[in-house]
C-alpha cells in the first residue's frame, strides 16, 4: 500500500506532467533539427514562430467561441489548429522567400543565417506583439479533467490522488498520431527519403534529380505542422504568452542538441530527456521517502536536489555536459 | 581625411540627433540617451572583438552583463556584518567545498586518463559534492537572508570605490569566459551560440535566485556612485551661483524677487541631474576614448593580422604554425572582459541592480544587432553601431506613435484600429530593428561602416 501511494505520488507530480512538458518539447525540438537538417541553420526564431502559429489559434478560438461553434467536451482550438497551421505555412514560406532564399542561393555560411533568423525573430515578436499583445491569455475550454484526484482516491482507496489533465491528454495523444505520421513520412514515402538524403549530402541529392526548392518547401510545411501544434498543445495546457514562447526556445534548443541535432528521432527523445531532467532534479522527494522509508529515517528537509528556481539551468547543464561528452548529441547526429 | 569621411559624417548625423532630442524633449533625456548609447558602445566593442576580429559568436552577452553588474554590488555595497557572522562560515566553507570538487574532478582527470569508468566517477564526485554543499550551505543562506530581509539580507560587499569595481566586473566576466571558452570553443558557430546563449542564461538564473549573493530578484538599491548627487549639488553654494550666472540674461527679464527666486530653484532642479548625466558621460566618454585607442592599436598589430588571418582561414593559419585554440580562447576572455566592464557601467549608471531585467532579448540580440549593424570588424562602426540602435530602441516608440497618428490622422479618435495601434506603440520597436537588421544584412552585409584592411602592395 505504501509502496502503491509513493508510486502514484511520483507519477502524480512528476511523470506525467513530464510526458506531457517532453512532447512539447519534442515537437519544437523536431522542428528544430529539421531545419537544421535541411536547411543548415539553426533557427533563432523559432520560438516566436511557435508563438505566431498559436496567436492565429487563439484568435480562431476566441472567434469560434463568439459565433458558438465548439467541440463540446474537447477544446475549441483542436477545430483551429488546421487553420493556424496553413497561416503558419503561409508566413514561413513568405519568410523563406523573401528572407532565407537569398542566403540559401548564395550559400552563406550558416551563422550568417543564424543571424538572419534573429531578424526573423525581431520581426515575428514585433508582429504578434502588435496583433495580440504581450498579455497572458487562456484559450483552454471543454471539460479541463479527465480524472480527478478526488475520484482517484474513492477509485483506489489509496492516500494519494492522480490527476489527469485533459490537456495532458491531448498532448500526448496528438504528439504521437503526429510524430508518428512524420517518422513514417520521412522513412517510407519517396519525398521523406530525398529530404532525409539532401540533408546528408546536399551535393549527391542534387546529382541524383532531388528538386532542392521542393525540398524546401516540404520542409518548411512540415515545420508549420510541427511549430503550430507543439505551440497550441503548450499553450492549451499552460497559457499563451508571448514571452514564455521566447523562453521556450532555450530548452527546445537543449532537446534538439541533447539529442544529436539533424536527427528527428533524436530530437524526439531529447524532449523527453529534457523534461524528464528538469522535473526529477526539481522535485522535492520528502513525501515519497516519507512513504517508503520506516518512520526513523524520515527526512526533514525537502530531499531536493534543486530548488525549481532552477528548472531551466537543469536542461542547459544537462546540454553542457552532452557537449563535454558527447558533442555529436546522444544519439549521433550531424558532424560538428 | 577623404578616407575618414563616412565615419566624420555618420558620427556628426548622430550627435545632431541626439542634439535634436535634447532641443524637443529635454536635455535630460538627450543625457540619459547618450549615457547609455556610450554604455551599448562598449558592449558593442566587446562583442565585436569576438566577432568581428575572430570570427566567434557569442550569444552569452547577458550572462557577463549580469556579471559586471553583480560585481558592482559585491565590490562597492558597505558589508554586512551581521550576515556575516551568521552564515559567512557555512558560505566559506561550501566556497572550499567547491574547490575541492573542482581540484578531485581535474586530478581524476589527470591521474586516470584510460580508465573506463571515469566519467561517472567524475559525475558521481559531482553529485555528491553539490548534495554536500547544499547541507553545508542551506542553513547558512537561511540564517543570511533572515537577517533584515527588507533591507539587506545578504553577504553585503566589500564597501570599496565603485570605480573599482568596473575592473572587478571585467575580472569576473573574463573568468567566466575562460571557462566557457574551454567548454564550448571547440564547437562549430552555431553550436556556440546556443551553447553561449544557455549558459549565460543558467548564470542568470544563478544570479537571480541567490538570495545572499545579492538579494536576487528583491534588487539592490541605492548603489554608491563616482559623482555628486543632485540633493547636494542643489544645496552648494557654488553650483547655484554659475546656474545663476548661466542663467543671467533670462533672470534678469524677471522683476519680482519671489518669482526670480521660484525660478532660479526649478532652474538649479534641472541643471543638477542634468550636471550629474554630464559627469557619468565624461568617466563613459573616457572609458570609450581608452577603449578605441586600443583595440585600434590592437586590430593593426601583428596580433590583430593574425587573428584576422585565423578568423579567414582556420586551417591555412594553423598550418603557418599559429596557436588557433589559444588565440580563439583569448580573445573570448578579452571580449567578454570589455562586455563585463560595459555591465558594471551600466549598473552604475542606473544605481540600482536588478537582476530580474537580464533578458536575452535586450542584453543579447539587440547587442548584436548592433555589431551587425555598425560594421563588423571595425571600431568605429561598432560604436556607431552601438549609438545608432540604442537610439532607435528608446526612440522607436515616440517615432512609431507619431508614424500612426499621421498615417491614421483620417480615422476617427475611437476606431477600434487606431487606438490598437497607439496602444501597441513601443512593440513597433521589435519590428524597427529587426527590419533594420534584415535590410543592413542583404543589402550592406559588412554594415554602416565596413572594415578596412591596407592592403599594401609589396
Amino acid at each position: 500500500m505504501e509502496l502503491l501511494n509513493a508510486l502514484v505520488l511520483l507519477l502524480n507530480y512528476t511523470i506525467v506532467p513530464a510526458i506531457t512538458y517532453g512532447s512539447q518539447l519534442a515537437l519544437g525540438a523536431i522542428f528544430v533539427t529539421l531545419v537544421y537538417g535541411v536547411l543548415r541553420f539553426a533557427n533563432f526564431a523559432t520560438g516566436d514562430m511557435m508563438s505566431f502559429g498559436t496567436m492565429f489559434a487563439v484568435l480562431l478560438t476566441y472567434y469560434f467561441q463568439s459565433v458558438g461553434i465548439g467541440l463540446g467536451i474537447l477544446p475549441t482550438a483542436l477545430l483551429t489548429i488546421p487553420f493556424a497551421i496553413i497561416a503558419m505555412i503561409l508566413y514561413m514560406l513568405f519568410i523563406d522567400n523573401f528572407v532565407f532564399k537569398y542566403y540559401r542561393v548564395k550559400k552563406s555560411a550558416p551563422v550568417q543565417l543564424a543571424m538572419v533568423s534573429v531578424g526573423v525573430m525581431f520581426v515575428t515578436q514585433a508582429i504578434i506583439r502588435i496583433i495580440i499583445g504581450p498579455f497572458d491569455r487562456r484559450f483552454l475550454d471543454g471539460e479541463k479533467f479527465i480524472l480527478k484526484a478526488s475520484e482517484f482516491k474513492e477509485m483506489t482507496g489509496l492516500n494519494e490522488g492522480l490527476t489527469i489533465k485533459s490537456t495532458q491528454a491531448i498532448t500526448v495523444v496528438v504528439t504521437i498520431i503526429l510524430v508518428s505520421i512524420l517518422f513514417w513520412f520521412l522513412n517510407k514515402t519517396k519525398t521523406g527519403t530525398s529530404m532525409r538524403a539532401y540533408s546528408d549530402n546536399e551535393d549527391l541529392a542534387l546529382l541524383s534529380g532531388i528538386d532542392p526548392k521542393r525540398v524546401v518547401m516540404i520542409t518548411w510545411i512540415i515545420a508549420g505542422f510541427l511549430a503550430t501544434v507543439g505551440g497550441v498543445l503548450y499553450g492549451l495546457d499552460k497559457s499563451y504568452k508571448p514571452f514564455v514562447y521566447f523562453n521556450n526556445m532555450l530548452p527546445i534548443f537543449a532537446a534538439a542538441i541533447v539529442g544529436g541535432i539533424g536527427n528527428p528521432f533524436g530530437a524526439f527523445l531529447g524532449g523527453y530527456v529534457i523534461a524528464f531532467a528538469e522535473i526529477f532534479v526539481t522535485y522535492a522527494y520528502k513525501k515519497f521517502f516519507t512513504y517508503l522509508l520506516p518512520e526513523s529515517l524520515e527526512p526533514d528537509s525537502l530531499v531536493q536536489l534543486l530548488s525549481t528556481d532552477y528548472k531551466f539551468a537543469v536542461s542547459f547543464s544537462i546540454l553542457v555536459i552532452v557537449l563535454l561528452f558527447r558533442p555529436s548529441g546522444i544519439f549521433e547526429g550531424k558532424k560538428i | 581625411m577623404r578616407k575618414y569621411l563616412n565615419i566624420i559624417t555618420a558620427y556628426s548625423i548622430m550627435m545632431i540627433l541626439i542634439i535634436l532630442v535634447g532641443i524637443f524633449q529635454s536635455w535630460s533625456i538627450a543625457l540619459s540617451i547618450l549615457n547609455y548609447c556610450l554604455i551599448s558602445a562598449v558592449m558593442t566593442m566587446g562583442a565585436n572583438i569576438q566577432w568581428g576580429y575572430a570570427g566567434l559568436i557569442n550569444f552569452g552577452i547577458m550572462g557577463y552583463t549580469a556579471l559586471g553588474g553583480l560585481a558592482v554590488v559585491l565590490v562597492s555595497v558597505a558589508p554586512v556584518p551581521e550576515a556575516w557572522s551568521a552564515g559567512g562560515f557555512n558560505m566559506i566553507m561550501s566556497l572550499i567545498l567547491i574547490l575541492g570538487i573542482v581540484l578531485v574532478v581535474k586530478y581524476i582527470l589527470k591521474k586516470y586518463k584510460s580508465l573506463k569508468y571515469r566519467n561517472y566517477l567524475i559525475a558521481l564526485v559531482i553529485v555528491f559534492g553539490i548534495i554536500l554543499i547544499r547541507i553545508v550551505a542551506s542553513p547558512g543562506i537561511e540564517a543570511i537572508e533572515s537577517v533584515n530581509p527588507a533591507k539587506t539580507g545578504f553577504l553585503g560587499g566589500l564597501g570599496m570605490p565603485i570605480l573599482f569595481s568596473w575592473i572587478v566586473g571585467g575580472l569576473f566576466a573574463a573568468g567566466l569566459a575562460f571557462l566557457i571558452g574551454k567548454i564550448a570553443l571547440g564547437l562549430r558557430a552555431d553550436y556556440l551560440a546556443i551553447a553561449t546563449l544557455l549558459i549565460a542564461e543558467i548564470v542568470v538564473s544563478i544570479i537571480k535566485h541567490e538570495d545572499w549573493l545579492a538579494r536576487g530578484v528583491k534588487n539592490v538599491i541605492g548603489l554608491k556612485r563616482p559623482v555628486p548627487y543632485e540633493i547636494n549639488l542643489q544645496t552648494s553654494p557654488w553650483f547655484i551661483n554659475l546656474v545663476e550666472k548661466l542663467n543671467q540674461g533670462k533672470l534678469n527679464l524677471i522683476s519680482s524677487v519671489s518669482e526670480k527666486k521660484d525660478i532660479l530653484n526649478q532652474l538649479v532642479i534641472d541643471a543638477s541631474s542634468v550636471y550629474v548625466k554630464l559627469c557619468m558621460t565624461g568617466l563613459f566618454l573616457t572609458v570609450v576614448i581608452i577603449l578605441l585607442i586600443l583595440t585600434q592599436k590592437a586590430l593593426y598589430s601583428p596580433w590583430g593580422r593574425k587573428m584576422r588571418a585565423i578568423r579567414d582561414n582556420e586551417e591555412a593559419a594553423g598550418a603557418m604554425g599559429k596557436n588557433v585554440v589559444k588565440e580563439h580562447l583569448l580573445i573570448f576572455i578579452l571580449g567578454s572582459a570589455i562586455v563585463g566592464l560595459a555591465g558594471a557601467m551600466m549598473v552604475t549608471n542606473d544605481g540600482l541592480f536588478t537582476p530580474g531585467s537580464y533578458r536575452p532579448m535586450r542584453y543579447t540580440f539587440v547587442i548584436w544587432v548592433m555589431v551587425i549593424v555598425g560594421g563588423t570588424g571595425n571600431n568605429f562602426g561598432a560604436i556607431l553601431g552601438g549609438f545608432a540602435v540604442w537610439f532607435l530602441w528608446v526612440e522607436a516608440g515616440p517615432i512609431a506613435l507619431f508614424l500612426i497618428n499621421f498615417f491614421t490622422a483620417h480615422l476617427d479618435e475611437a476606431n477600434a484600429l487606431k487606438v490598437h495601434l497607439i496602444e501597441s506603440a513601443p512593440y513597433f520597436r521589435f519590428l524597427m530593428i529587426g527590419v533594420g537588421l534584415l535590410v543592413i544584412m542583404r543589402y550592406r552585409p559588412k554594415g554602416l561602416i565596413p572594415e578596412k584592411i591596407n592592403t599594401k602592395k609589396i
